[in-house]
């Protein structure tokens, strides 16, 4: 099966680790991955922030270099719901475009919602020896409604072990430009959402957006707290067969 | 217009440093949120439910003159009295005209927004007029000079024990923070008030248009000795508040408290149709209904329509990380949490609310837990659009977006940006992060540390890895 990997621009640019995780077990799991080179970002910045125009130019963009593609993956849920939800409503005035988006949005997933519903791994060979905890994104858990797919990947994972965590359903205050223009609400928010995690007793935060993962990881740098955050794509590659 | 003195930045500090508001607003909101999700369990096809009452509430503002018609026909069959106020100063001219007629010295008002929207108890005091809220939580806040800070909790931001506090002052005594002993208090005081009052003052959960009913919804009784113990019922509503039948009420209310409280049913449900018959024992000898449209008609037909679908119920609020921090007060406006800073632009404009439409982290929280489906954080996304054609955001920003656009659409460019990042950002990082970022960066690094663009960014390594084909392999 061939996958085209949509690395999103954070992971391209601050935390190239995640695409490797992500090729690294899609390919454990027959999955044969391009990388279309052409491709930039979402558009999603623009698109919150009212500068629909430019997203609009974001997403032809985008809608041209996947155009090939059979599937297209990306390891985020607020990118993937970016492309499924906003690019046919940014270009539904313009009827050949809109068809492109929506066929774009069709075939593109998640990257746990890849693994569990497209490709159906039912069996992970991972291993991690941790007590983790597990943050549900806004986008990916109510814009696309994955919830069950990244626990059903971790359970999965020897040795790791899996906190509930409380309040798991709020925002940890990302937001996009939200966290630089609201700074201190922001910072009210990932406060409070550092204290659920510490009440946890994990010392490993899981979570499928690199956005929320940079706001609360950055928080704790910042606060001095010993708590390691990593992809659900970083944790399946660890201790794999390959 | 504003009804808190400081600008929007000040309000949100004022509120994040309020430790009792920090205390007092998650513990209630937890609480409502907490009802709300039970009774949605026990509906079990909750889902059923919004999509019923989406479209009933659709219907109804699709079809808004016309129910508004009947309405009005059938409020005069009844015998009582319409009034239709275009703006908030019209609305309060008729109550102030009233009031006057009966020569009234005090009014009695159960918890109404859209009294609060047009201020009117400054209006009616301005005049003489004393004025009593009944309501407890609107009594409290009353008491302490506040303005609501939640749709259905007005006083959410006090703790019990500022509540005694308050109470004590007008006590001349103190008095424990015992709930029971500060709710006996509000009761004595309120009782008398209710039987000198010339006139009472309610909102309008809904009317019925088909009967020409005004429907309350309460918990504390305070609505029924309003609207039936003075001579004179004055009822405000927003001209969207209706429904056309007794059928589509039914759905509305069920979703409304079970959406507020949790409750299946509130405590109190009474419908008035018109005043005083000669077979009643009680009731009002004269009923008005002011319709107030303030904005309103200017909303339909605009992306903006749904929000007119709103039933007041607060679920949005109670739900919104955003106003669990910082509560009501620092929106500004009458109406806060996401409802508020959708709805405060569209009736007050631009100029002085451009920052509500950005006092929210888009996570959507709002838009599912909304009884009669509002895409609130479409509609938040969508006043930025408009900001951004109006001209009400800064050209830096203006700039940084068009340059945007302009890489993610040429890709050749856009791979340079992405080399060049690490490079780029040399002089501002430390051990791989940057602790202080310059610019629109500093709202970031002020709270969190901000990683360091990677060394080899991953399209970088997937050229040197995998091969430089443009499908990269």
């Amino acid at each position: 099966m061939r996958v085209s990997l949509f690395i999103t621009c954070l992971s391209d640019v601050f935390f190239p680790n995640v695409g490797q995780s992500v090729v690294k077990v899609l390919e454990r799991y027959g999955a044969q991955v391009d990388f279309p080179q052409a491709q930039t970002c979402c558009g999603q910045p623009a698109y919150n922030s009212g500068y629909h125009r430019e997203a609009r130019e974001a997403a032809r963009h985008m809608i041209d270099v996947f155009a090939d593609s059979n599937y297209v993956v990306a390891p985020s849920g607020s990118c993937v719901a970016m492309i499924r939800h906003y690019y046919p409503e940014l270009l539904k005035e313009e009827p050949t475009w809109r068809e492109k988006a929506e066929a774009l949005a069709k075939k593109t997933y998640e990257f746990s919602e890849f693994l569990v519903q497209v490709l159906q791994v039912d069996r992970i060979d991972a291993s991690l020896h941790a007590s983790a905890t597990y943050h549900h994104s806004c986008h990916m858990s109510r814009g696309l409604g994955i919830k069950e797919e990244p626990a059903a990947l971790l359970e999965q994972v020897n040795g790791l072990e899996m906190e509930e965590l409380p309040y798991c359903q709020d925002c940890c205050g990302f937001g996009g430009t939200f966290a630089a223009k609201m700074s201190t609400i922001s910072e009210a928010m990932v406060d409070e959402k550092i204290k659920h995690i510490e009440e946890t007793g994990a010392n490993v935060l899981i979570g499928s957006d690199m956005g929320c993962l940079m706001n609360i990881g950055g928080r704790l740098r910042r606060t001095g707290k010993d708590v390691q955050v990593m992809h659900v794509a970083e944790v399946l590659a660890q201790g794999g067969a390959k | 217009m504003s009804v808190q003195p400081l600008e929007f930045f000040g309000r949100v500090d004022k509120a994040l440093m309020d430790e009792q508001l920090r205390k007092a607003v998650p513990f209630t909101q937890d609480r409502l949120r907490g009802g709300r999700f039970q009774a949605a369990d026990e509906l079990g096809n909750v889902e059923e439910w919004r999509n019923l009452a989406a479209q009933i509430r659709m219907h109804t503002i699709e079809n808004l003159d016309s129910y508004l018609e009947q309405l009005t026909d059938n409020v005069e069959k009844n015998g009582g009295h319409v009034h239709f106020a275009p703006t908030a100063s019209d609305a309060v001219a008729h109550v102030l005209r009233i009031a006057k007629e009966k020569n009234a010295r005090s009014v009695v008002k159960s918890k109404s927004m859209v009294s609060e929207e047009i201020h009117l108890n400054k209006h009616l005091e301005a005049e003489g007029v004393r004025v009593i809220e009944s309501d407890l939580g609107e009594y409290i806040i009353q008491l302490a000079g506040e303005t609501p800070s939640h749709l259905i909790a007005p006083a959410i931001h006090k703790t019990r024990t500022q509540v005694a506090e308050l109470f004590s002052g007008v006590a001349g005594r103190t008095l424990s923070d015992a709930t029971a002993e500060l709710c006996q208090f509000a009761r004595e005081e309120l009782r008398r008030e209710f039987l000198e009052a010339d006139i009472g003052i309610s909102g309008c959960n809904f009317a019925v248009a088909e009967s020409g009913s005004i429907v309350l919804i309460s918990n504390e009784g305070n609505a029924r000795l309003t609207t039936t113990l003075p001579k004179v019922h004055i009822a405000i509503m927003g001209m969207e508040r209706l429904v056309p039948t007794w059928e589509e009420l039914d759905i509305v209310v069920s979703m409304l408290t079970r959406s507020a409280t949790g409750q299946k049913i509130s405590v109190y449900m009474t419908a008035m149709s018109g005043p005083r018959r000669p077979e009643d024992i009680d009731g009002p000898e004269e009923f008005h209904l002011i319709i107030l449209d303030n904005g309103r008609s200017d909303i339909l037909g605009t992306a903006y329509q749904e929000v007119l679908k709103c039933i007041r119920c607060g679920a949005c609020l109670n739900v919104c990380p955003v106003y669990r921090h910082i509560g009501g007060h620092a929106y500004g406006g009458v109406y806060s949490g996401p409802i508020g800073a959708v709805l405060t632009p569209l009736l007050e404009g631009y100029e002085e609310w451009k920052e509500l439409p950005y006092a929210s982290s888009l996570c959507g929280a709002c838009t599912e837990v909304c009884p009669v489906k509002i895409p609130l954080h479409d509609l938040l996304i969508e006043h930025r659009k408009d900001e951004v054609e109006n001209g009400f955001t800064s050209w830096q920003e203006k700039l940084a977006f068009k340059g945007f656009g302009y890489l993610t659409s040429h890709p050749f460019l856009y791979d340079k940006a992405v080399r060049a990042s690490h490079m780029a950002t040399g002089w501002l990082s430390n051990e791989g992060v940057i602790e202080t970022g310059p610019g629109p960066l500093a709202g970031w690094t002020n709270v969190r540390d901000l990683p360091r663009p990677a060394k080899q960014s991953f399209r970088e390594w997937w050229k040197n890895e995998k091969g430089g084909g443009p499908r990269g392999s």
